[in-house]
């Protein structure tokens, strides 16, 4: 049984996101920083999003793991069956 | 580039996750089919989203920014009439005969239907390609680090001499992709180009959102470029390319397109790496829905890089409190001044001034765009995750490009010619060994780049001649049961050789004979090298497709035994058992073609 990839995914992107929305929180009061961004604090916005996608990802790849891990194992002629995996 | 941080805080991480999913995998790897197949395990959305990233190079992410600057929207068109027909034929038309030879690569495919002499010929010329185009992505990479100066602080920080930072960055890439393939060899690979596809979307959609939001929304961008710009095709002498609509849909639509979508092994693997026929044959057709959306994303930057005004040197004169007059100068580089938008001018670097076109206007390097954009609307923080985004798009065109290559030297060049009864265990060691031989080579022709000024130009030059016949070799030979191993090979010398002549006899307007064409004499001009480049496919697939029937009609074909499963005529029906007829790829692919049509004209 293989790694689901939404787990590392989800979990990378929330950490992303994670530090974004901190360093935007940080900075949100020095407006010379975003002025490039036409005033937008990009960092918290994005990195919130971000955040989101993380962890939507990273629980439906935990749950499909729980999911699969629940299963019987699979029979001795792992030959022939093609191993499932996400 | 002024990089804090925050930025190198996120950029390691990225490539700590990399590094990560390569040594988790590493104990799933007990088989040569687990490394170069990754099972035949992996779920199609997965293969799909790997599928569309393999392509993804850098190339594609610059290149279309670049494209987008200097031809405007039609840029969405010729990726997308290139690609899309052809990834939905291939899905579901040749999926069936990949997937159902069991073949583990597509030169081991041509070997059961042709014969060994045609599988060399494309195992050789492909295994060449993949080494070139994995040591193009790492100067690339290299080269845009250094004009971004991303490690120039920490260099110079260090006392370290600056001419290092290429060597620096090609060793650090290499180390990077040999590692996680190395360990989790194609699965590794596939994981990760998801992962780069993720990141690139989510370092590009900002860019795009707070570009057109500074040019006043998609009006505004249409309002401030000429016409040409924002629609698609039109005729030759009207639209930017010089292409006509027949020269595009065929040359690239049919041919060029198909050539790379339907025969070229690096992203054939990713959708044979799926456990059954149905998740093969939806594979390409899952990665055709970003392939149609994502094309705004890369392409829009270049648009709006080329739309804002130029900065330009600028001379203000004020009155001091004490009387005096105060000239403030902000003086703006000649790069920059010469170029249009953030799109600086291509400098001549003995000279000191801009190259010219041969019409006398200062050549603009497109290159530059996308970069730029990042640059010029991305706060420290963002800028980290956007520089993330766009060392990922490299990266993902060399791991791919590489795990392509350790197969096709595995199994159809080691296991054919080298050592054919060994154990399996034996090729899973081999694999790895090319892997890292791969890299080594990738390695030197990054640094022939260096020697060789046109290298890259001459390397795509070289592909698109081996490329552009080999649709029709595969058409044939899985639609017409009498094509003959010798027909194939005929074919496709004679369609590398069209491609040549071609290239050699015409030549774009604006260039000098060399590189550019015309290399043997100059019997017809063509627009733009785009235009030279489509026609030149058609007459390659065309050779290719006489040459290979008249020869098949005079040689003796396998006996139709052979072929089953092989050819069209000769294969059952794909069983796909009791699915309700909204899941079937099919519908998937009807719907995929209406979006795109809708798409197309909407847009055109």
């Amino acid at each position: 049984m293989n790694l689901d990839l939404r787990i590392p995914m989800g979990l990378m992107f929330s950490l992303i996101g994670v530090i974004l929305a901190a360093f935007g929180l940080a900075t949100r009061s020095t407006p010379e920083l975003y002025e490039k961004s036409l005033g937008i604090n990009m960092n918290l916005w994005w990195g919130i999003v971000l955040l989101i996608f993380g962890q939507i990802m990273f629980h439906m790849g935990r749950r499909s793991q729980k999911r699969l891990e629940k299963l019987p194992p699979p029979t001795a002629s792992s030959d022939s069956t093609p191993r499932l995996g996400h | 580039m002024e990089l804090k941080s925050v930025d190198w805080l996120i950029m390691l991480l990225y490539f700590a996750f990399v590094l990560g999913i390569g040594f988790a995998l590493k104990r799933y790897m007990k088989t040569s089919k687990d490394f170069f197949q990754a099972g035949r395990a992996l779920p199609a959305w997965i293969c799909g989203l790997a599928f569309i990233s393999a392509n993804l190079g850098a190339q594609e992410v610059l290149g279309m920014g670049a494209s987008g600057a200097k031809y405007g929207l039609e840029t969405a068109h010729f990726y997308g009439i290139g690609a899309i027909p052809a990834m939905i034929f291939v899905g579901i038309f040749m999926m069936p005969f990949y997937y159902g030879s069991k073949a583990r690569s597509v030169p081991e495919f041509l070997r059961l239907r042709f014969d060994e002499k045609t599988r060399a010929f494309n195992a050789c010329t492909f295994a060449v390609m993949t080494v070139f185009s994995s040591g193009i992505s790492m100067y690339a990479m290299a080269r845009l680090i250094q004009i971004l100066h991303v490690f120039d602080s920490i260099f110079l920080s260090h006392g370290w001499p600056l001419q290092g930072i290429f060597t620096v960055s090609i060793v650090i890439s290499a180390i990077i992709v040999l590692v996680y393939i190395f360990l989790g060899g194609l699965t590794s690979a596939i994981y990760n180009e998801v992962l780069q596809f993720a990141i690139i979307v989510a370092g590009f959609f900002p860019l795009v959102f707070l570009g057109l939001r500074n040019v006043g929304g998609w009006q505004g961008l249409k309002a401030s470029l000429p016409d040409a710009y924002m629609h698609g095709l039109g005729h030759a002498s009207t639209n930017p390319m010089g292409v006509d609509a027949i020269g595009m849909g065929m040359g690239l639509g049919f041919v060029l397109g198909a050539g790379y979508w339907c025969t070229d092994f690096l992203v054939i693997q990713r959708a044979m790496a799926t456990p059954d026929m149905d998740s093969a044959r939806r594979v390409p057709l899952i990665a055709a829905i970003p392939k149609m959306f994502f094309p705004f994303l890369v392409i829009v930057p270049g648009l709006i890089a080329i739309s804002l005004p130029t900065p330009h040197t600028t001379e203000t004169v004020t009155r001091g409190a004490d009387g005096a007059i105060i000239h403030n100068i902000q003086v703006v580089a000649p790069q920059i001044e010469q170029g249009k938008g953030i799109v600086p001018a291509k400098m001549n670097p003995v000279t000191g001034k801009p190259m010219l076109t041969a019409s006398g206007r200062p050549l603009l390097d497109y290159d530059m765009a996308t970069p730029n954009m990042l640059l010029h609307y991305f706060p420290t923080g963002l800028l980290g995750l956007g520089l993330t985004a766009l060392l990922a798009s490299f990266m993902s065109g060399m791991a791919g490009n590489v795990t392509a290559f350790n197969t096709v030297f595995t199994y159809d060049i080691y296991q054919s010619y080298i050592n054919k009864r060994a154990s399996d265990h034996h090729y899973l060691v081999i694999g790895r060994w090319a892997t890292v031989v791969g890299i080594l080579l990738s390695i030197g022709t990054a640094y022939g780049a260096i020697a060789f000024n046109n290298i890259m130009d001459t390397l795509q030059l070289v592909f698109s001649f081996v490329n552009a016949p080999l649709f029709a070799t595969f058409l044939l030979g899985m639609f017409w049961k009498r094509t003959t191993g010798h027909g194939a090979f005929a074919g496709l010398i004679a369609g590398t050789s069209a491609a040549m002549l071609h290239h050699g006899l015409t030549l774009p307007i604006e260039a000098t004979p060399g590189i550019h064409g015309g290399w043997l004499a100059v019997i017809h001009h063509y627009p733009s090298d785009m235009a030279q480049n489509f026609w030149g496919a058609i007459f390659a697939f065309s050779a290719n497709f006489i040459v290979t029937i008249l020869v098949s009609l005079v040689t003796k074909p396998k006996p139709d035994s052979e072929l089953v499963g092989l050819v069209h005529s000769l294969t059952p029906k794909p069983e796909t058992g009791p699915i309700i007829w909204w899941k079937r790829p099919e519908t998937l692919a009807v719907g995929i073609l209406v979006v795109f049509v809708a798409l197309s004209i909407f847009f055109a």
